[in-house]
């Protein structure tokens, strides 16, 4: 490959980033400044600084965001162990992407035929005699489904990452004396923590402005960032306030990314 | 390799197919001639199809009928003008802050025929005087929905009913900030339009009170949450609830005589046009009694013209669920255009209560 060629692809990535990422939050950015008169202020920022309803809002996404990211965490981690053992992996995480494949709206529909009054998860409850019960637009329900939306997204950065380690590595670990629970806590999981951060990323930055399932599954009972955003375009059309939030977004997905990255120093070398 | 190669050339040939498919039958319908053509902007499943299918064989016009799902959703495509659209069905309010924004083109009355079909108390609102932009298309009102299995006709006529501790965690709200605030403040006495600070202060605490009764603020899933028999209390618009009570009979819907909303969805031509001519045979067409009559009957939702009314069955025509009594209608209040400072307004004080625990 030539140089000049090699500069004309480089050039083409460079003008996607420029339209479909640079420019974009540019005008967010550049939008927030403006009041419902299209004047230029910073009443916005005040506005969302001084207010306790944006703050606790603020506060439930960033609980929301963390109870998801660890319920999914727990289930993915030992299914993603479990996949690297098995005889067809390429069928099971087949199966595992497939759900992604659905529309997002459709799964939520089918949560609402599962978890409402006259739902199977009642319908057993009331056959084991315990008696249907309020599941719909509870904070349970609402982080249940989230995490299941999420799910793959948490367990392929992992299976990709635990799929990496040499077996001969985890051999040496047992030769040298190490018993089944301090290989995985100090080969195992130390070598996939890239996997985990990555996974991670990727649940805990859209969980926090999760919107639709909120009002679906929620009942707009559970309030994030999102449904904050989503009311400031389509219902009051307050772009402003509405950019002034996703600026807020943009910024603690910015902090997130530099929490979680990957450290070079020490730890994991290959 | 090889065989994405395959893969990539199926999917173009597909596409191909499909492609010369769609303009076959554009052409075969007629649509690739623009002149004869009339862009219909409504909400989705907003006018018995059969009634399309008559104007166009009576005016020899191509209808393209077009939907949104929110009045904001078509005024922004309608201030960005890149679709020429002949027709637009919007709500009251949004008519107001069209006409501000100069989004409308005035209606010449001698191009239209049948406007004295209407009913007299229909034409001439606020948020249109004279009806200079606008024709009345259906109207409607803000109410209760009750499921008679868990809650008495007697329990459920008025606003306060809702405020009582037995409904706890029963109630379903429809997610609108000025129905669900105009209701909280429509049951003091207050107007539905009130910009006055104390006497929305009251509302939203008192609406804090409501958030123990309230099980969700939903929006188009209350209709199947209510069918379903999910929560026996609702709160939404007539015409979703036409739909709710025609599915579960158990199901009831109340206007409270104190006062509520009136709604219209009325026909206008926004700046957007292409076809003067043919909106105004459109307009014409769906005010002639038998086409509204046949319109009404396949919504569901009420018809201001009154012959239209006469034409409908007797069942439909004196449910005094869907045309309120007069008495009832004399206290129903039409939405103006807030302007953005007091929409926010609003909405903050909503979004405050959809916080509240």
């Amino acid at each position: 490959m030539t140089r000049t060629s090699r500069l004309s692809y480089f050039s083409l990535y460079l003008l996607w980033i420029l339209f479909f990422v640079i420019t974009p939050v540019a005008l967010i950015v550049y939008q927030s400044f403006f009041n419902l008169n299209h004047q230029f202020t910073l009443q916005n920022y005040r506005d969302y600084l001084s207010s306790s309803v944006y703050l606790r809002m603020t506060l439930n996404s960033f609980i929301f965001a963390f109870l998801i990211t660890l319920l999914t965490l727990l289930i993915s981690y030992p299914a993603a162990y479990y996949l690297t053992r098995l005889k067809h992996r390429q069928l099971w995480i087949l199966l595992i992407i497939l759900p992604t494949w659905i529309n997002l709206l459709l799964k939520a529909y089918a949560f609402i035929g599962i978890f409402s009054q006259a739902g199977s998860v009642n319908h057993f409850l009331t056959f084991i005699g315990i008696g249907p019960q309020q599941i719909l637009f509870t904070n349970m329900s609402f982080v249940l489904v989230a995490a299941y939306i999420q799910i793959p997204f948490m367990i392929l950065p992992i299976y990709n990452s635990l799929v990496d380690i040499d077996p001969a590595i985890i051999n040496a670990s047992h030769d040298l004396g190490a018993n089944n629970v301090q290989t995985l806590w100090r080969v195992i999981i130390p070598m996939s923590a890239n996997g985990v951060r990555s996974g991670v990323q990727s649940v805990f930055i859209p969980s926090l402005s999760l919107f639709m399932i909120t009002r679906l599954i929620g009942g707009n009972r559970v309030i994030t960032l999102g449904t904050a955003i989503e009311e400031h375009f389509l219902t009051t059309m307050n772009w402003g306030m509405g950019s002034t939030i996703g600026v807020v977004l943009i910024i603690i997905m910015f902090i997130t990314m530099m929490l979680t990255a990957s450290r070079r120093k020490g730890g994991v070398k290959r | 390799m090889k065989r994405f190669g395959i893969f990539a050339v199926i999917i173009v040939l597909i596409s191909v197919f499909l492609g010369l498919g769609i303009k076959s039958l554009n052409q075969a319908s007629g649509q690739g001639n623009a002149d004869k053509t009339l862009t219909i902007f409504n909400w989705g499943d907003y006018i018995d199809p059969q009634l399309i299918t008559k104007f166009e064989h009576e005016t020899g016009y191509q209808v393209k009928y077009e939907t949104f799902d929110s009045n904001e959703a078509m005024f922004t495509k309608i201030q960005q003008g890149g679709t020429a659209y002949d027709i637009a069905i919007p709500s009251d309010y949004m008519i107001e802050k069209m006409r501000k924004a100069h989004l409308l083109v005035p209606l010449s009355k001698q191009k239209i025929v049948g406007l004295s079909n209407i009913e007299p108390e229909f034409l001439d609102q606020s948020f249109d005087q004279h009806n200079q932009y606008s024709v009345p298309y259906f109207w409607g009102t803000l109410g209760i929905i009750y499921n008679d299995r868990y809650v008495k006709a007697s329990e459920m006529q008025h606003w306060r009913d809702l405020w009582q501790p037995k409904w706890r965690n029963s109630i379903m709200l429809v997610d609108s900030a000025r129905d669900i605030m105009g209701l909280a403040l429509v049951k003091d006495g207050a107007s539905m339009n009130s910009t006055n600070q104390v006497q929305l202060q009251k509302a939203a605490t008192d609406l804090d009170q409501l958030a123990p009764n309230v099980k969700a603020v939903v929006a188009d899933e209350i209709k199947m949450y209510m069918s379903d028999n999910e929560a026996p209390l609702a709160v939404t618009w007539s015409g979703e609830a036409a739909e709710m009570l025609a599915n579960n009979s158990h199901l009831h819907y109340v206007v409270p005589s104190e006062g509520s909303n009136l709604w219209f969805d009325n026909i206008v031509i926004p700046r957007t046009v292409k076809h003067k001519k043919a909106a105004y045979a459109f307009i014409n067409f769906m005010l002639q009694p038998k086409n509204a009559a046949q319109n009404a009957e396949y919504i569901g939702y009420a018809t201001p013209n009154r012959l239209a009314k006469r034409l409908l069955p007797k069942a439909i025509r004196e449910d005094k669920q869907f045309y309120p009594d007069q008495q009832t209608v004399r206290n129903l209040q039409v939405y103006q255009d807030l302007g953005p400072t007091w929409v926010q307004r609003y909405n903050d004080l909503f979004l405050e209560f959809k916080m509240h625990k």
